[in-house]
């Protein structure tokens, strides 16, 4: 196999990668419509109480970033949001999460999952070709006509900006892909059920610098058509990407706020001492 | 002057045990070798046409051959696949899938003892179930009263089944576990109900791994003799149906074998040839069909069409344009 290794250009990046907590985000501070809406929900595993009490909005068509030192509750909140805690054994939740107008428990957790994509650590394609990838989603939940199929995965390629690196191999195993072209899969896997909200749980964390740029690229390009909520160890990529950030310690909510005021003015001592690296 | 390193003892004993170590590989290998060597140099001379397509043939007659036990074991084999399959997979399924608690605990155990019964145990057990059932009979029994108090094709079978079942079972559960969560939460994800991902994710991703299993599986019990002396008996004549007593390919070895005619130890070594290669061929075939499972998507791949799962997680079809 022939590899040309060229040096990587970040000019090719369509947004430029910096922190973006500088600039003037004119949408931030307009008033936004909550996509979840949780009111005062603990999360147990057994009788360890992973998350406490938390009360917060996630506002839609926004990239919320959520931070914290590991195992904090970021990756368990994620899951509580598409009801993927429930695949654990004798874990539950109190409280209530809203997504929309409706409390998620009156969701069947299929139609909720569909709705709310979600992205893992690991790049996980399915031992499938990259096309049947792509097409997984749509077929299991009947939501493309069989003439539609190839239009409607050739164009999930190209929003996940991977169309041109797949395009001569659709029907080659997933797996012969890089691991950050895996992933980038699994997000236009995840786009193609067409989902109001992605959830992304630490997307980079296994990649190198340059896919991690990519992806964040993509989430950029993302991030006004689909409500994203990513969580991150990194607080750069936080700074970088994040509409909002939420600040995660032990289970509860530190700090919720926009980015740029978060990483600007925290409001709370803890939140500050952890974006400024005093421990974490 | 430092000493040098490695020092001279270490050198010694990594010499020692590379030795040893080599020579157990080669003694396991060239028993295999010896023994399919043999076979074959045995077998494959006594083998010709008639060898397939003859009835067997009384001392002394030239020709005959033992086509009846060959049909007779692939008869008994279909039969044990269709009963050891089926309960393995499903069973594994369950266990993999679905079963947490005391419950799998007690199954999985079970299933290893069942696994460790001598065969002919089993063929006591179903000798005394089908062949023997005027004695108690079953509901079963009453039901069929052809198929039972006889030898038969089907007391055979059913001895064969019930020794495929852990072996089918296990395997299929070990691979199924093996496959990395990841790709259950991944199908989920995507809205998939849990069948959905089991059978169009998860069993794709360990199908290599099951049809390997379940190969091994009917090797295994392809030369079982001791269940079958009781249940199929033997048969020097066409067995038709499931319920009369047949000849099979290892009860023949063994008959032809402890006899005191040169021709007809010629005819058992081809006939344990014939058996081996049997096994052999029917492997290759099945590895081939599954390893082009993942690679080459739209061949080979046993679709299921997706409206019918979704019978079963009672979703309703929308379809959007």
């Amino acid at each position: 196999m022939a590899t040309t290794t060229t040096l990587f250009d970040l000019k090719k990046l369509k947004h430029a990668r910096t922190a973006r907590f500088g600039d003037p985000e004119p949408m931030d501070t307009e008033p936004w419509v909550p996509a979840f809406t949780i009111d005062g929900m603990s999360f147990f595993y057994d009788d360890f109480q992973a998350l406490h009490d938390l009360t917060l909005t996630l506002p839609t068509k926004r990239v919320t970033g959520l931070i914290g030192p590991s195992g904090c509750g970021k990756s368990t909140f994620l899951r509580t949001l598409n009801r993927m805690y429930e695949t654990v054994p004798k874990a539950y939740m109190t409280g209530t999460v809203r997504f929309g107008e409706v409390s998620i428990s009156d969701f069947s957790p299929t139609i909720l999952r569909r709705r709310v994509g979600m992205v893992f650590q690991k790049p996980s394609p399915f031992p499938k070709s990259i096309f049947d990838n792509i097409a997984y989603g749509l077929r299991v939940n009947n939501l493309c006509r069989k003439r539609d199929l190839e239009d409607k995965v050739v164009e999930c390629l190209q929003r996940a900006v991977l169309w041109e690196e797949v395009k001569d191999k659709l029907h080659e195993p997933a797996f012969s892909l890089s691991g950050g072209q895996q992933q980038r899969l699994c997000i236009a896997r995840a786009l193609a059920v067409d989902p109001d909200v992605l959830l992304l749980d630490e997307p980079c964390s296994a990649l190198d610098p340059i896919a991690t740029a990519k992806i964040e690229d993509l989430i950029f390009d993302l991030r006004r058509s689909c409500t994203i909520i990513i969580v991150t160890h990194n607080m750069l990529q936080a700074a970088r990407i994040s509409d909002y950030v939420g600040f995660f310690l032990q289970g509860e909510l530190i700090e919720f706020d926009a980015a740029k005021k978060m990483f600007q003015f925290p409001s709370n001592k803890l939140t500050e001492d952890y974006i400024t690296g005093r421990f974490g | 002057m430092s000493k040098p390193y490695p020092p001279t003892y270490k050198k010694v004993i990594n010499v020692v045990m590379l030795t040893l170590t080599g020579i157990a590989a080669l003694l396991v290998v060239s028993v295999l070798l010896f023994i399919l060597g043999y076979l074959v140099w045995n077998g494959a001379r006594s083998l010709n046409l008639n060898f397939f397509t003859k009835l067997p043939v009384p001392v002394g007659e030239k020709g005959g051959g033992m086509a009846n036990a060959i049909l007779g074991t692939v008869k008994l084999l279909t039969l044990a696949s269709a009963i050891g399959v089926p309960i393995g997979l499903l069973g594994g399924i369950y266990l993999a899938e679905f079963g947490k608690g005391p419950f799998s605990f007690a199954v999985r155990y079970t299933t290893d003892l069942l696994n460790g019964v001598p065969s002919i145990v089993i063929g006591i057990f179903v000798y005394s179930l089908i062949v023997l059932p005027k004695l108690h009979p079953s509901l079963l029994a009453r039901l069929f009263p052809s198929y039972f108090g006889h030898f038969s094709t089907f007391a055979g079978g059913v001895a064969l089944g019930i020794m495929m079942i852990p072996i089918a079972l296990r395997s299929t559960d070990d691979f199924l576990r093996a496959v990395p969560n990841t790709l259950r939460e991944g199908g989920l994800a995507l809205g998939a109900s849990k069948a959905q991902t089991i059978v169009t994710v998860i069993i794709p991703a360990a199908m290599h791994g099951i049809v390997t299993g379940i190969m091994l599986d009917v090797a295994r019990v392809a030369g079982e003799t001791a269940p079958l002396l009781f249940t199929a008996f033997g048969n020097v004549f066409w067995s038709h149906g499931w319920n009369g007593p047949t000849a099979s390919l290892p009860v023949v070895i063994f008959n032809y074998a402890i006899s005191p005619y040169t021709d007809w130890h010629r005819q058992a070594w081809a006939a344990g040839f014939v058996l081996l290669s049997g096994i052999f061929l029917t492997n290759i075939v099945a590895r081939l069909l599954v390893s082009g499972k993942g690679s080459r998507s739209r061949s080979y791949r046993l679709r299921i069409p997706m409206a019918a799962l979704d019978l079963f997680s009672g979703k309703r079809s929308r379809v959007r344009s």
